[in-house]
């Protein structure tokens, strides 16, 4: 039995594998998800022939609770909320990852008992580390969707939180050895009070992160809830978790590094370097000065005579677009100027919006075929031959300072060169700084014009005028 | 140990599979990998089936973290894969 159990582990490893691969291309992306969740029945139904499985009533009963208000949660969610989403489903599993390990702590206890099992000090390791990954990313988890919220902002006692941090992990590390060498099987309190010490290390180590860095934290996070399950793994001797769990620690290990580099910054600036705007922000009396008087400012009326006679448009959607939920008025524009003989293309900066890919997400939604959807290298030489570019709740990523001032604190990382097209649109609440708290040069530029609103509001004005037109 | 440096062994070599797989992966599915691989990471369900499955070294206590960590798992592979696949579905719609 147990041979054929571990094959079937085996067989859900390699169908998991398949199912990621098939999102390589949108085509092949359903059949992919459907296949990974295959998987996952595969590997439940080898779980529950293991000869530790007994009774069945608690494993429906959890099924049960959890099955329903996953399916809740997966109904309701607005596609604008996926980051929270996402952060939170990371949270769920590190937690179920830290639970994992209790059990198996408590159980080896009952097993010693009957002679069945000896501490090794490979055990007590992956014990701790199960402990202390899941814990960090069930609380930073937490803290994280906070930030995304809006709840939590920017922390000023950075370093506070640090030297929390560098407390817990002394105390772990400590504690951690203990439990290895001299208290093994008997450190109830002792497991429980490490529990306590990862929990706060999750948050500490997350509450310093600013608002803006969340796309980078929620990765990571998403990286640490496949190594928790691979560390739980270890712990239970199981290939099947440790490979699976792996997969997703990569997965997450990728989309992290692609943060960073969209943003110019390496992931210890980002973990430890304080917020953004904390660095390097301008307070409001400088922003004020820096636009006052050469911000040429605009309306719908004259945005719509100004897309009625252009070739080519390029929409560039930020996180301002999300907040709006503008994505299906920004559809409908782009169609009728479709019809009017226009080329429409859709800028996506890596970091656009709160996570990887989440504006893509939002524009599919709205059925923009996403062939439109281009990337940043692909669209920056096109800019060029671009009559007009609509900025829509985008800032930072379209700040040409970033490109050409040395002294500019974002100097260095990549951008759209919005600033190349013949006119550029941008539409925003007001003259506030982005995430990085500085000015964007882009507003007072001769060829940028500035329509202040809220962009769903703006959007639909544009489209009114247009059919008055 | 030996059974532990054959697991590091299967962790490394899945960590490589993992990054060439996914490496490959256009930012446009970006969203929805996030949320695919939250809907994987749930395969520690398996380990919490094995906790709650009632076999006579478990506690009342283990049974009880056993079952939560179930409910946990499985939020995250229902809400994970559907999610996923709500997605999807608008990507393939065009």
């Amino acid at each position: 039995m147990d041979v054929l159990i571990n094959l079937g582990y085996l067989v859900a490893a390699v169908l998991f594998i398949l199912g990621v691969k098939g999102l390589t291309s949108p085509k092949t992306a359903v059949n992919g998800n459907k296949m990974s969740a295959s998987a996952m029945l595969i590997a439940i139904i080898a779980a529950l022939l293991d000869s530790n499985v007994i009774t069945y009533e608690y494993i429906l009963l959890g099924v049960l609770i959890g099955g329903a208000i996953g399916a809740y949660a997966a109904k309701k969610v607005a596609m604008t909320d996926m980051p929270e989403m996402v952060a939170t489903l990371n949270g769920i599993g590190g937690g179920a990852s830290l639970l994992v390990a209790a059990a198996n702590y408590l159980e080896s206890q009952k097993l010693a008992e009957m002679g069945n099992f000896a501490v090794t000090y490979d055990w007590s390791v992956a014990v701790i580390l199960s402990i202390l990954i899941g814990a960090v990313t069930l609380t930073g988890s937490f803290v994280a969707v906070g930030k995304l919220k809006g709840k939590i902002g920017d922390s000023s006692k950075v370093k506070l939180y640090k030297a929390i941090v560098k407390l817990c992990f002394l105390t772990l590390i400590a504690g951690a050895a203990y439990f290895a060498t001299v208290s093994q099987l008997n450190s109830d309190l002792l497991i429980l009070g490490l529990i306590v010490v990862c929990l706060i290390l999750g948050v500490c180590l997350v509450m310093p992160i600013g608002g803006a860095d969340m796309p980078v934290v929620v990765s990571l996070l998403n990286s640490y809830s496949g190594l928790a399950g691979a560390a739980a793994g270890f712990v239970l001797g199981n290939n099947g978790l440790i490979v699976v769990g792996s997969l997703v620690g990569a997965s997450g290990i990728i989309l992290t590094s692609i943060m960073c580099k969209a943003m110019n910054r390496s992931l210890t600036n980002v973990l430890f370097g304080g917020s953004m705007s904390e660095q390097s922000g301008v307070s409001k009396s400088e922003n004020d000065a820096f636009y006052e008087g050469k911000v040429k400012f605009s309306n719908a009326d004259e945005l719509a005579m100004l897309l009625d006679s252009a070739q080519k448009v390029v929409f560039v959607p930020g996180y301002g677009l999300a907040v709006a939920q503008a994505q299906h008025a920004t559809r409908e524009l782009a169609s009728m100027l479709e019809k009017n003989g226009a080329e429409v293309k859709y800028a996506i900066h890596p970091v656009a919006g709160r996570m990887p890919g989440h504006m893509n997400v939002l524009l599919a939604e709205a059925e923009v075929p996403y062939d439109q959807l281009v990337e940043m290298d692909t669209i920056n030489p096109e800019f060029s031959q671009t009559d007009v570019a609509i900025v829509l709740g985008a800032n930072d990523v379209v700040n040409p300072g970033a490109a050409e001032d040395p002294n500019s604190p974002i100097f260095g990382m990549p951008i759209l060169n919005v600033h190349n097209a013949k006119t550029v649109v941008v539409v925003k609440r007001g003259l506030s700084p982005g995430f990085a708290g500085i000015p964007n040069e882009l507003f007072i530029r001769d060829n940028a014009l500035m329509v202040t609103g809220d962009a769903k509001q703006v959007l639909q004005d544009t489209i009114g005028a247009l059919k008055d037109l | 140990m030996e059974m532990f440096i054959m697991s590091l062994t299967i962790f490394v070599l899945a960590i490589f599979v993992g990054v060439e797989v996914i490496n490959k992966v256009p930012p446009t599915l970006h969203t929805p990998l996030m949320s695919g691989t939250n809907a994987i990471s749930g395969i520690v369900v398996v380990g919490a089936i094995i906790s709650s499955g009632g076999s006579d070294h478990t506690t009342v206590l283990s049974t009880v973290l056993g079952v939560i960590a179930i409910a946990l798992a499985t939020i995250n592979i229902v809400a994970g894969y559907l999610v996923t696949d709500r997605m999807l579905n608008m990507f393939k719609r065009k």
